[in-house]
């Protein structure tokens, strides 16, 4: 049982809406999870199915926009949601490390390297300038960019994409942090550097024992580095289970989809997800339907009329569809 | 980048000499004679004497060179002479001239310019200590009713040309509250705490009119380059980190926001000039706009020719210098 650890972080029904000119978004809906110390958990989901915004909104990342609430998000056992602003931006800062989705724009074109990645440390760990300078000189190297030292005082666009990611990682893991989250670090490189970044965020976990969310197109990836897999459509949960389990006993027929996209489960890597027929589901309005019935093979008359909850198959394994994969018909 | 620098400057010579040339051209167009303002009593022959001593008589073109060669090389040198008490050469030349006064040109512009300079400068500062407070918290706050009146007061500041302000604010200030002198004191001279006092409220009003204007254009420029800043990815990035709001904003998203910003600041500092020259009628301010009025109502053609040709250099200057500061604040920008 993964309850008998305390998780790291534990979600509570999370939803988060965005309000536009064209009406509200749902972009989250109903989710909850939990990641424990050292796991790596993988999110998998098309795009547009809320992996980011999932992970921004706990951490108050959002635009204005955006309206969330959650019943309870837990770090270490305290409460996100009732910290103050300070309390929160030092947790931010210090306790989670984010690596975003597009390394070209996440790093500030007019400051240095060195100073983006000093910043952090000035800030939670109120080392001085020459000491954080040591450890984003030590943070570079670690991350495989070579003459570490020289290379603080370049800008970011003297970097190559690959090179900028690598960036964001060192910036990410400067204070040590407890969780990381990585919102598809690997998407935007070529698979060279794509395999060099996993080797590397794989080696660090083991160094330093912390829990990684890691955001990804790629089924492929998180077969070859998670512990548990959640794979979200249309801003919801749709399955969740330990890696082997997901890949071994698939439940929802989005997942089921999704690994017949792999050319081979234990082959080589596979192409980015293809995709699958039909559109993903447009987040109008709270979802009172399955969000997957309309491209879903399964397709029953109850997915029309309730959203599914999610049920346990197993311990550690559980599936949001009213339809059953074990028997081959309505659960 | 100082390669850079020299090379800009270069190719302002160019520029330069084909404005000048333009503007000797067009002028020299113009319907003037140097005698026109003499006593009818002064005999035609006299008159001819003096057209022809002042060069009249020379062909268009001989007039140009001539006037180029006192403007750039005779009086450049003058001002060496008399800074470091030395004379070049045989120290006496033939200066440019106002035809109305018979003073040199040069030496009308520099009694004139300090008090321009100053109220254009000040007036700059304070638009830029305005607007970019007013941008900053607009972009942040936006929509909110503080942007609003951000927007209103721009709109305001921008609509309502100068030459109303400056009449409002004499009304106001002046003849309503008394606060502020409405007539410029050109011969006020600062000895002491109090004559400092009066220089400075017979400065607030011209300085004021300029400044809100400027301001009130700023402000949204400084507006918009906040809110393009803020929409982007890096500012997450910055919030990531755990940076103090205030840090994420005053640092990371205001330097960017300032690139833009700064170079319409530079851009746009020759207009001041010519905005200058209304307030400077209207608070009677003897700066160089008053003097370019006087020139024009008096057909004085030198003096006229170098005040248009100095404002000419202005925007080029500008120009050079809004390349330079982009380049210095952007770090993409490497000028090779
Ligand atoms: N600022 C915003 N305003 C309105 N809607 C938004 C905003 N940000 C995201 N959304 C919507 O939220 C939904 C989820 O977006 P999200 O970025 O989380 O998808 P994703 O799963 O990360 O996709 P990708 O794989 O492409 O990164 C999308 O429908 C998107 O249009
Ligand atoms: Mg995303």
């Amino acid at each position: 049982m993964r309850d008998e650890i305390a998780p790291l972080l534990d979600v509570v029904d999370l939803h988060t809406v965005f309000q536009t000119r064209g009406g509200d978004v749902h972009a989250v809906n109903s989710v909850s999870f939990s990641v424990a110390p050292g796991e790596l958990l993988g999110v998998v989901g098309e795009s547009g199915s809320g992996k980011s915004v999932t992970m921004m909104s706990l951490m108050g990342l959002l635009p204005s926009s955006a309206r969330v609430e959650a019943q309870a998000v837990n770090f270490e056992g305290r409460n996100i949601r009732d910290m103050s602003d300070d309390a929160l931006r030092v947790l931010r800062g210090r306790d989670v490390g984010f690596v975003f989705q597009d390394p070209m724009t996440s790093l500030n074109p007019v400051f240095t390297v060195g100073y983006q990645l000093t910043e952090a440390l000035r800030t939670h760990l109120g080392k001085s300038k020459k000491e954080a300078r040591a450890r984003a000189a030590e943070m570079l190297s670690l991350v495989g960019i070579p003459d570490a030292k020289a290379r603080l005082n370049d800008y970011p666009h003297q970097f190559s994409g690959g090179m900028r990611q690598r960036v964001m990682i060192a910036m990410a893991l400067a204070c040590d942090p407890k969780l990381l989250i990585a919102d598809e670090p690997t998407t935007a490189l070529d698979v060279t550097i794509q395999a060099q970044i996993l080797e590397l965020v794989k080696g660090l976990r083991q160094k330093m024992g912390m829990g990684i969310v890691w955001i990804t197109h790629d089924l492929g990836v998180v077969a070859g580095i998670a512990d548990r897999v959640m794979v979200m459509y249309g801003g919801q949960i749709v399955e969740q289970a330990p890696v082997k389990e997901l890949f071994a006993n698939p439940q929802h027929p989005y997942t089921i989809a999704l690994l017949e996209t792999l050319p081979s489960l234990t082959g080589e890597r596979p192409e980015r997800l293809r995709s699958i027929d039909g559109q993903p589901p447009i987040l109008g309005a709270k979802l009172t339907s399955c969000p997957f019935a309309a491209r879903c093979r399964q397709v029953m008359d109850r997915c029309h009329r309730e959203n599914p909850t999610r049920r346990e198959v197993k311990a550690g394994h559980d599936v949001a569809c009213w339809w059953d994969a074990t028997q081959g018909g309505a659960a | 980048m100082l390669n850079f620098t020299i090379r800009r400057l270069m190719f302002a010579i160019p520029t330069l000499l084909v404005i000048s040339f333009i503007i000797f051209a067009i002028l020299d167009l113009a319907p003037g004679d140097p005698t026109a303002s003499l006593p009818m009593t002064v005999p035609p022959e006299v008159r001819a004497q003096i057209r022809s001593t002042l060069g009249l008589d020379e062909p268009f073109i001989i007039r140009y060179f001539l006037w180029l060669k006192q403007f750039m090389i005779t009086e450049p040198l003058n001002l060496i002479e008399s800074s470091f008490g030395i004379t070049i050469g045989e120290g006496d030349r033939l200066r440019l001239t106002s035809w109305a006064t018979r003073s040199p040109v040069v030496d009308l512009i520099a009694e004139r310019m300090p008090q321009t300079l100053w109220v254009v400068g000040m007036s700059q500062i304070i638009a830029v200590l305005i607007a970019v407070p007013i941008g900053v918290i607009s972009a942040y706050k936006q929509y909110s009713w503080i942007d609003q009146l951000g927007t209103l007061f721009s709109m305001i500041g921008f609509s309502v040309p100068t030459f109303f302000t400056g009449l409002l604010f004499i009304v106001i200030f002046s003849v309503n509250l008394g606060w502020f002198p409405s007539i410029y004191d050109t011969n006020h001279v600062v000895e002491d705490w109090d004559s400092f006092v009066f220089q400075i409220k017979q400065m607030i009003m011209p300085t004021m009119v300029l400044a809100l204007f400027t301001a009130a254009q700023i402000s949204r420029y400084m507006r918009a380059s906040m809110l393009d800043n803020l929409n982007q990815d890096y500012v997450r990035t910055a919030r990531a980190k755990g940076l103090k709001e205030q840090t994420v904003l005053l640092v990371h998203v205001l330097r960017n926001s300032m690139i833009p910003v700064v170079t319409v600041i530079a851009l746009n500092i020759p207009t001041i000039f010519g905005g200058a020259i209304i307030t400077e009628q209207i608070f009677r301010v003897n700066g160089i706009g008053q003097l370019l009025i006087t020139g024009i109502v008096g057909a004085d053609i030198p003096l006229v020719q170098t005040l248009t040709f100095i404002f000419a250099a202005l925007i080029v200057l500008f120009n050079l210098i809004a390349d330079i500061l982009y380049g210095m604040l952007d770090p993409r920008i490497r000028y090779e």
